[in-house]
């Protein structure tokens, strides 16, 4: 594990942290929505750009080669980064792509009238919205496994949940908005045994823990790149090899084709098949760079620091009047969202930022979360291996201020 | 930029103890607004005669822009001409996107506090909500009244 002084030069590799910002020094405390990007990664898009842009798979001379490796490069470099083949790695533009893609391949195939697709109450909306389409699209209903006033799953009957012509079972491995941590092994292990194929949605765990998706025993996974220090646009979705080779395309286009005629085309395999066009090659190349940024550093050791962050945060937030704290208390993910009786969310956020803190206030896109828990909407403060205990503190005196101000 | 200048005494005493806040039983219209990107409602009830806004009350729950810019709009608009309601709110959401600069029409009253919102794009969607759903009462209601029970 670094120690308090490499994390401290950790932090020099990413430039944008050095700013003031509204006269204040940036505390950036938003990294469950986007995370910063470290001078490695800045470099290598700035690198491709300069020395190696040109398309990839099609070009016979040396700068689509280079681009080429560079790009295969990435997906070998992604597959073990969670534990996988790179065939099973299909590029998309993030976790909300991946899911889609689920959603319109395998659950069109999959899923019919009278299905249920299980999901549950905490998911976000990416996690959410494709599911209804394609249970309006199929005649299939949703059930939902309930979330606790903890921010807990409440898995008392989840093998009552599970059963019945019940198709998929999607859900987050961590909770954006209650910074709970699914035990996602556990419920892949359950819906195995139920016959149930499992989406895990790891847009908040990616970055921040170690994953595996064979000790996982999920069927697919999906991640974006932008919140794991890659570039936006860019994010994986994996699938379990013999499911992806059954898989229908996603997009028609170059590409994904093995030979086209004028009124059919045969299809590459996956993960081709499921990358149609000009890929996002600089982005999928950046990510690349990511993953080995962030595993030189350590998933553990990352997990370690975010954990003590958020129960520092947690511990401090506490001591303000009129404070509740969303989600579990102390055994949670880098984030702690909250509200305050006397301000509201975007009343909250607005005066931090006059600070220089950058907090999220809203519904975190997790609507029917917040409605079921009483809240129209929360601030939240995430963290990443780049912040302070410093900052941490500086975080819960600036809300402390918010508070006495409208109190 | 000082946070006192946006969130000044009158803005935070109206989202404290908001006026006209309340179900209105006798309205004549009732319109919820709704901010998806924040979660803020509103619901405007108002009764309406065929030239005035003889009087409005709005319940719901938002920031303390969004909450303030509607108990400072009741208060303005009751008892207005139609007309004149309309016009002031077109005014005030015009305001609201005017550079920082520009001076605020004498005729805004207390309604001047909202002009620090300038200087915070992403909140003027908070200060509008109330008026938007003023907008959209005048202009659902047609001047003169309607029934939906068939009148042979």
């Amino acid at each position: 594990m670094p120690s308090t002084n490499s994390w401290l030069s950790i932090r020099q590799d990413f430039p944008i942290l050095d700013q003031q910002v509204n006269g204040h020094p940036l505390i950036y405390l938003d990294n469950a929505a986007t995370a910063q990007k470290p001078r490695a990664v800045l470099d290598c898009l700035d690198h491709y750009y300069e020395r190696d842009n040109s398309n990839v798979h099609r070009g016979l001379h040396e700068l689509s080669n280079r681009a080429t490796t560079a790009y295969e490069g990435a997906r070998e470099r992604l597959a073990a980064y969670i534990g996988a083949e790179a065939g099973e790695i299909i590029f998309t533009r993030g976790t909300t792509e991946s899911i889609n893609l689920v959603a319109r391949t395998w659950g069109d195939a999959h899923v019919g009238e009278g299905d249920i697709i299980l999901l549950t109450e905490m998911e976000h909306h990416s996690n959410l919205v494709p599911w209804q389409l394609l249970a309006k699209r199929k005649g299939a209903s949703l059930r939902f496994v309930p979330v606790t006033p903890d921010g807990l799953l409440d898995l008392s009957n989840i093998d009552e949940l599970l059963a019945g012509p019940v198709k998929i079972f999607s859900f987050v491995h961590i909770s954006n908005s209650l910074g709970t941590i699914n035990p996602a092994a556990e419920l892949c292990a359950r819906a195995r045994l139920a016959g149930v194929t499992t989406l895990v949605d790891a847009a908040q765990s990616s970055g921040h823990l170690p994953l595996d998706v064979r000790e996982l025993g999920c069927d697919f996974l999906a991640f974006s790149g932008h919140k794991m220090c890659g570039p936006t646009g860019i994010g994986i979705l994996w699938g379990r090899k013999d499911i992806l080779a059954a898989m229908e395309p996603f997009h028609g286009g170059g590409e994904m084709i093995a030979s086209v005629g004028f009124t059919e085309s045969e299809f590459k395999p996956a993960p081709y098949r499921f990358e149609a066009g000009t890929p996002a090659i600089a982005q999928a190349i950046g990510l690349g760079a990511a993953a080995e940024y962030i595993d030189g550093i350590g998933r553990a050791a990352i997990f370690d620091h975010d954990q003590a962050l958020a129960r520092q945060a947690v511990d401090l937030l506490e001591e303000i009047p009129g404070l509740r704290i969303l989600g579990p208390r102390h055994d949670r993910g880098g984030l702690v969202a909250f509200v305050l009786k006397d301000a509201h969310a975007h009343d909250i956020v607005s005066m931090a930022d006059q600070y220089g803190l950058a907090l999220r206030g809203g519904h975190h896109c997790t609507q029917p979360l917040l409605r079921k828990l009483g809240v129209p909407a929360s601030a939240r403060a995430s963290f990443y291996f780049y912040n302070t205990p410093e900052e941490v503190e500086q975080m819960a005196a600036i809300v402390r201020k918010i508070q006495t101000f409208f109190a | 930029m000082n946070f006192e200048e946006l969130y000044q005494e009158l803005i935070l005493d109206h989202s404290k103890r908001p006026r006209n806040f309340g179900p209105l039983p006798d309205a004549t219209v009732t319109v919820k607004g709704d901010n998806p990107s924040c979660g803020d409602e509103v619901e405007l009830s108002a009764k309406l005669t065929p030239d005035t806004v003889e009087t409005l009350k709005f319940t719901g729950h938002g920031c303390a822009i969004c909450m303030a810019s509607a108990s400072l709009m009741t208060i303005k608009i009751k008892g207005k001409s139609r007309q004149e309601a309309a016009a002031m709110a077109k005014a005030f959401r015009h305001m609201l996107v005017t550079p920082e600069e520009t001076a605020v029409p004498e005729s805004f009253g207390d309604l001047e506090v909202f002009s620090a919102v300038r200087r915070f794009p992403q909140r003027v969607k908070c200060a509008t909500l109330a008026w938007r759903a003023l907008e959209q009462a005048l202009s659902t209601v047609p001047a003169a009244p309607v029934s939906t029970e068939e009148n042979d």
